[in-house]
């Protein structure tokens, strides 16, 4: 039995659950006129309750103590609790860049808001997910919300076409997971990362574990975008409204790397050597595909989509290191992922009612237009493509270090090529900003919330360099307990 | 007979219907008659709990999939007015595909079990519980008090279909004839009928 004791550590998912609830009652009552901005507020300030509740709790749990609850299926740690913070912070820049997509386009309903916060829980029933039913339960919350949420603009035929394909890949994917976790059932008898952990230590190598392995294997592939389960990536990104891929790009990506943590560096760590080949040749194929093609791209969403495979790549890369790689991959997560909401952001803002700005040339003289943005593009960019002053540079820096560590040089060296091929799609994008001729001077009318939010994220290029050292720190601490 | 041989009768008996009937689901043409060997399988299945004294599964099993989620997926088929698969669209690139992966798949589970099983013998006979054992009261446990989390949150995701689906599908067309029965009431009949009062028309018509 579980007393009223074991839902205090459960208390952020409670409140955001509540307030989920709560969102979409209000979201009825409030007029598309009046532009959601209520609903905006009371989304934001769960994401700060969120973040208070966390972090009193991680604070009060000293040494990290891990804590399962409900039977084994929910754990509260210090990975978790990181974790979780950075995706709340994620999505008050979510919301904030959602409210002036959705204001632009004359569409704001309470619902997107309310799915919004759904998939939050999603995610955080995944980042404390210690058992395959509460990691896959996790999953199917974020996927089913994230499939509304590309849909959403109705008449978008292009949106449509993205989530019909979205779904049907995305199911597919879910159920070569589930088929892996059954094998994986049937190999060790438990769904318990713990359990299943020590159960892999018992036995040795059991074809059955290995072949539910690739399963799950192909699951994680399929939710982070890596190659070659890559394809739905471009096209969801693409056809999505604005604001959707911003949401895409972040919450969700954490979401699915917690899952690989979990179940390969925590459920599987004794097959680490099964299980390292296959995350290398990802993190490979993922590097080389995804700079390759985003040379091609004229739209800058696309371009953004194939970065993502690429940075995907970096990451899995991390994972490679082994347990002192987890930290280095856990960084460039979140270093890469506050580049990514910055990012489309910019997208965001410089759309209006209809059209996106996002062809590469709809940023043609972004400078004479307004030398700001420009400006806090630019840092995006360059952090994007691993220019040294930026926080990109270090994420890179730390995840090779980590690789090398492993006895992967030649893995490095691949990976810096590629990275620097990638650097000229990037730069090609300042070019245009910077020394291309403004083809439109329509002004760019944003509220001064966004605006502010916008700077905050893209001066976090420069300003996490101060807390640079102390955040990787952490990282290799949090990572140390798991 | 023996109690023991009986029941293997059983169980090879309605294992291999229930596995043939799952076969002709994915190989039958029509897609009502596949829906229908489904609703075999699913009744074949049940059988197969109740041999292993899962009674309350089983039931549940017929109530939920065969009478209410079945009955729903044949409205939907009749509905959609899908058209019988021809013989060229089974020989298609696809479909060779499908069945060589598919090939490979049995293949590698059939391999896989076979070394499993020299390996350990099967699990031991199953352990018969006593007549006041009540299957609910099990099933009720473990559902509200071992995954109450799980449980909790497959509940959030059936809510995020609801809302999903509700936000997708609800719209307001302006070329929507749907009728406001407010609107209706509130109607005066001084809005819609003009009476006008015209002098009788005289004459025998041959004036106009």
């Amino acid at each position: 039995m579980f007393g009223w004791s074991e839902l205090i550590p459960a208390l952020p998912e409670l409140l955001v659950l509540a307030m989920a609830c709560v969102v979409l009652v209000v979201g009825l009552y409030s007029s598309n006129r009046s532009g959601g901005g209520f609903i905006v507020f009371l989304s934001v300030l769960t994401m700060l309750f969120a973040i208070i509740i966390t972090a009193k709790d991680h604070v009060a749990t000293v040494e990290f103590s891990r804590q399962l609850l409900f039977n084994g299926t929910f754990i509260r740690d210090g990975f978790g609790d990181m974790l979780k913070v950075v995706v709340y912070i994620l999505m008050i820049a979510v919301f904030f860049y959602a409210k002036q997509y959705l204001r632009t386009n004359h569409n704001v309903r309470g619902e997107y808001f309310a799915l919004l916060l759904f998939a939050t829980l999603g995610t955080m029933v995944m980042i404390s997910g210690h058992s395959f039913i509460s990691l896959y339960l996790g999953l199917e919350l974020v996927a089913l919300s994230s499939y509304a949420l590309v849909a959403y603009s109705r008449t978008d035929i292009k949106g449509n076409e993205a989530a019909m394909k979205y779904f049907i890949l995305g199911a597919m994917a879910s159920g070569l997971f589930l088929y892996g976790v059954s094998l994986l059932y049937g190999a060790t008898g438990s769904l318990q990362i713990d359990e299943i952990s020590s159960a892999i230590a018992r036995q040795d190598n059991d074809m059955m574990l290995v072949l539910g392995l690739i399963f799950i294997m192909v699951g994680i592939a399929f939710k982070l975008g890596a190659v070659p389960f890559h394809m739905w990536l471009p096209d969801v990104y693409q056809g999505a409204p604005a604001a959707t891929t911003l949401f895409l790009s972040s919450a969700p990506k954490i979401a699915a790397f917690a899952l690989a943590v979990r179940v390969l560096s925590q459920g599987m760590e004794n097959i680490f050597d099964y299980w390292q080949p296959m995350v290398a040749s990802l993190a490979l194929m993922s590097i080389i595909v995804g700079n390759i093609f985003a040379l091609q791209q004229d739209n800058l969403k696309r371009m953004f989509a194939y970065s993502t495979i690429s940075h995907i790549g970096f990451m899995l890369l991390g994972l490679v290191g082994g347990a002192d790689g987890v930290a280095s991959a856990m960084f460039y997560m979140i270093v890469y992922l506050i580049m990514a909401v910055g990012g489309f952001g910019i997208i965001v803002l410089l759309s209006s009612k209809g059209i996106e700005a996002e062809n590469i040339s709809d940023f043609k003289g972004l400078n004479q237009r307004n030398s700001w943005y420009a400006f806090m593009m630019l840092l995006i960019l360059f952090s994007m493509a691993g220019v040294p002053p930026l926080v990109g540079f270090f994420a890179k820096l730390y995840v090779l270090q980590a690789v090398i560590a492993a006895g992967y040089l030649w893995l490095a060296i691949l990976a810096v090529i590629f990275a620097v091929i990638g650097a000229f799609y990037y730069l090609r994008v300042v070019k245009v900003m910077y020394f291309d001729e403004s083809e439109t001077d329509q002004a760019i009318d944003v509220s001064f919330d966004v605006k502010a939010v916008l700077s905050v994220n893209a001066l976090a290029q420069l300003g996490l360099l101060v807390i640079l050292p102390v955040l990787f720190q952490y990282c290799i601490y949090v990572t140390r307990t798991l | 007979m023996t109690p023991e041989l009986l029941q293997q009768i059983l169980f090879y008996l309605f294992g291999a219907i229930a596995i043939g009937s799952g076969m002709a689901v994915v190989s039958v043409r029509n897609t009502v008659y596949s829906a229908l060997f489904l609703v075999l399988c699913f009744f074949n299945v049940a059988v197969l709990w109740l041999l292993i004294e899962a009674e309350f599964l089983a039931i549940i099993l017929v109530l939920v999939y065969v009478g209410a989620v079945m009955v729903l997926f044949l409205f939907v088929i009749m509905m959609l007015d899908v058209k019988k698969v021809t013989k060229s669209q089974l020989k298609s690139g696809y479909t060779r595909a499908a069945i060589l992966i598919a090939a490979a798949m049995l293949v590698e589970l059939v391999m896989l079990f076979a070394y499993r099983l020299q390996n350990q013998l099967p699990a031991d006979e199953l352990i018969r519980q006593g007549l006041e054992y009540s299957n609910v009261a099990e099933i009720g446990m473990a559902l509200f008090v071992d995954y109450v989390y799980p449980f909790e949150v497959a509940g959030v995701i059936l809510l995020v279909a609801i809302v999903a689906a509700i936000m997708l599908t609800i719209r307001k067309r302006p070329e929507n004839k749907q009728i406001d029965p407010s609107k209706q009431i509130h109607v005066n009949p001084s809005d819609r009928v003009r009476v006008v009062s015209m002098d009788a028309e005289k004459g025998n018509g041959e004036e106009s």
